[in-house]
């Protein structure tokens, strides 16, 4: 048993990180009641910037490329996602629409300069990658440490780190609490004196940039290049797992979380003596299922902010 | 009020689009109707031409497109052709892309058209049936229609092959088998594969897992990770872009353990600089599909009026359309590349039948 969860916890934990960063960026910018579909358009455009950056860079940075190639990407995805912000706070557009947008543009704009930058369908892969380490100390501990601590991505504790910062200061702190009175009801917030355009642009460019950095993690800890098939799908994972954490940090992290365990058991799977007559396609749907299930109000209500989804027009009733 | 210029806004811009694309449709044709009268020109000497259309991959992606346009080029040298005047090719950026490339070179008058790779299978299928007279080919893939020669390889047997290389270099008896989708395609390099590893040393362990997705390499990265803990030193993958993930987890555990022997067997092309991890390599060696032979096999015999129209064409050992890579001369020793070699002689006498399929291969490895 041990064994086998020393096997699945470090599985679990770097399939897991990418959706955790891109997941509370969803989170961010749900509650502030703008709906981002596009959040599988914003991974792309931080893997795209990523391998990009981490290719032409490798020899000037060294070992510190790939966590100057995510900041990098997190900048450049918080710049894409200005599009989403303008389109569905200013200009009022269905937020739907434009996400679905921004996802066909990040891949045709990926897919393009590649072509035109490398002269190929997918880039080189990258030589300067993330790489595992063991923590010193941490993971000499019996029994947890080879869980937890030995052939980890430091970008997984990144990820629970950065959860843990999400629900402080959406929970503790007053911009936090402006942010979500915004995605609640932004007519009360405006008339508390609250900015609505202005807490609604922020938190879609937060969004923009944990998704940028959720894909750039997933391009340099998973994929190690960029093609048009690099992210297919993880967007749309991480936005069900925003939608079974409830729209909470910490839930939408451990959702996250959830689902790597899921994929990695179902891989695991074949060795449990228990689990080994399970079809392995039960253990892959799992996630959707549950997800559906959450959203049908069966695991407890799941409750979308208020005016998720609808502009706000300053003045009307 | 600000909805409404929107709305003008974009219709104006919209027909610019539309008014744009209809002046490059028409200058393409002028330059195509030249090309044409070119053509005519040169028909004394032979009046046979063969095109390609590219999958989403693009014509120099190092893969299959870029080996059947290599084959065309060489077929084009062989008998004096140039680009654009007796073989050519059509890009084609998206899926939907795929039928008016199509058009366009049969339009073009091109004799042989070939569309590379599976994902062409219903567009040649629909084309094959308006144009009759026109001759098609599809790689990888078969269309049953009287015009169209589909091309296949004996994957299997290039999969015996480096299955005999893993067996020689695994040092703890456990190899294992990475698969895209488990389909009948794949489970020919499974079958392949194992019968490969068997037939060196029957006691050696054979794991099989499939990703089910050509294109997650997250999976893969969770399966291999998996597999090398469990002590399993050599991976065979058959699952494109799934494969990424099994590389990259390769090469992380050799960058955290450089004295460590894993070993991860490429598929479809040489897959040696997707395994560079410093100073090391750990691609022991790749099953390679020669796209750009058969393509070129199939141009000369169309051209000497060999009809292939409706024949299923296996490529294989016999015709060096399947290789084994040995450009990683420091793992791929002498050794290895003689028994490789030995067994490729067993192949070709026919002393070996490779399993095509589970129930083939049962029955291979009852007979060991």
């Amino acid at each position: 048993m041990i064994d086998i969860l020393q096997s699945i916890i470090p599985t679990a934990l770097f399939f897991s990180a990418p959706l955790i960063f891109t997941a509370l960026g969803g989170v961010f910018s749900e509650r502030s009641g703008v709906v981002n579909i596009g959040l599988e358009g914003l991974m792309v455009m931080g893997a795209f910037v990523g391998i990009v950056f981490n290719l032409t860079f490798a020899d000037v940075f060294g070992t510190w490329t790939p966590w100057i190639a995510i900041i990098v990407a997190t900048i450049i995805g918080a710049l894409f996602s200005i599009i989403h912000a303008v389109a569905s706070v200013s200009f009022r557009a269905d937020q739907v629409v434009s996400g679905v947008a921004i996802n066909f543009l990040a891949l045709g704009i990926g897919v393009f300069l590649t072509k035109q930058w490398y002269g190929k369908g997918q880039t080189d892969m990258v030589s300067q990658p993330f790489f595992t380490t063991d923590i010193p100390f941490l993971s000499e501990i019996p029994i947890i440490g080879p869980m937890f601590f030995k052939g980890i991505y430091l970008t997984s504790y990144l990820a629970i780190f950065v959860a843990l910062i999400a629900w402080y200061v959406l929970y503790k702190t007053p911009f936090g609490l402006r942010l979500r009175a915004v995605g609640e009801h932004p007519m009360a917030a405006d008339t508390n004196g609250i900015n609505v355009y202005k807490m609604r642009y922020i938190a879609v460019i937060l969004s923009g940039a944990l998704g940028g950095l959720g894909g750039s993690v997933f391009a340099l800890t998973i994929a190690s290049n960029f093609s048009h098939s690099t992210i297919v799908g993880q967007g749309f994972m991480s936005l069900a797992a925003v939608i079974f954490g409830k729209w909470h940090p910490l839930g939408a992290m451990g959702a996250a979380l959830f689902f790597g365990f899921a994929q990695s058991l179902s891989v695991v799977s074949s060795g449990i003596p228990l689990l080994q007559d399970v079809p392995q396609i039960f253990l892959l749907i799992a996630p959707y299922v549950l997800t559906i299930l959450a959203l049908a109000g069966l695991i407890g209500r799941a409750d979308a902010p208020k005016a998720n989804g609808l502009p706000y027009i300053k003045g009307s009733r | 009020m600000k909805k409404s210029k929107l709305f003008v806004m974009l219709a104006v811009l919209l027909s610019l689009g539309l008014f744009l694309a209809a002046c490059g449709g028409s200058g393409d044709d002028k330059k195509e109707d030249e090309g044409k009268t070119g053509d005519a020109g040169k028909s004394e000497e032979t009046d046979f031409s063969a095109a390609m259309v590219t999958d989403i991959g693009g014509v120099d992606d190092k893969s299959f497109n870029q080996s059947a346009w290599e084959g065309l080029q060489a077929f084009g040298k062989e008998n004096g052709l140039e680009k654009g005047n007796g073989f050519d090719y059509a890009q084609s950026n998206d899926k939907s892309d795929y039928m008016p490339n199509l058009t366009r070179l049969i339009r073009d008058d091109y004799k042989l058209i070939f569309g590379i790779g599976f994902e062409l299978k219903e567009d040649i299928a629909k084309v094959a049936e308006q144009y009759p007279d026109t001759q098609f080919a599809i790689v990888d893939d078969v269309v049953e229609q009287p015009n169209v020669a589909s091309i296949t390889f004996k994957e299997h047997q290039g999969s015996f092959l480096v299955g005999v290389a893993a067996a020689k270099k695994t040092t703890t008896n456990k190899v294992g088998f990475v698969g895209g989708i488990d389909s009948p395609l794949i489970n020919k390099f499974e079958s392949g594969f194992i019968a490969g590893v068997k037939s060196v040393n029957p006691d050696i362990e054979v794991k099989v897992q499939y990703a089910e997705s050509f294109g997650a390499p997250d999976k893969g990265k969770i399966i291999a990770s998996n597999m090398f803990n469990e002590g399993f030193d050599v991976i065979y993958h058959a699952s494109g872009g799934t494969g990424n993930g099994v590389f990259n987890q390769a090469k992380d555990i050799k960058q955290n353990d450089p004295d460590r022997d894993i070993w991860v067997i490429g598929v479809d092309r040489d897959q040696h600089e997707e395994g560079q991890i410093g100073d090391h390599n750990i691609t022991l060696t790749s099953m390679v599909k020669r796209v750009d032979v058969a393509v070129q096999d199939v141009s000369n015999k169309t051209m000497n009026g060999e009809s292939h129209g409706g024949e299923l064409l296996e490529y294989g050992l016999e015709d060096d359309a399947i290789a084994v890579a040995t450009t990683n001369s420091d793992a791929m020793t002498q050794d290895i590349i003689d028994a490789v070699n030995e067994w490729k002689e067993k192949i070709l006498n026919g002393d070996v039948e490779v399993p095509k399929t589970r129930e083939e291969t049962k029955a291979f490895l009852e007979a060991l």
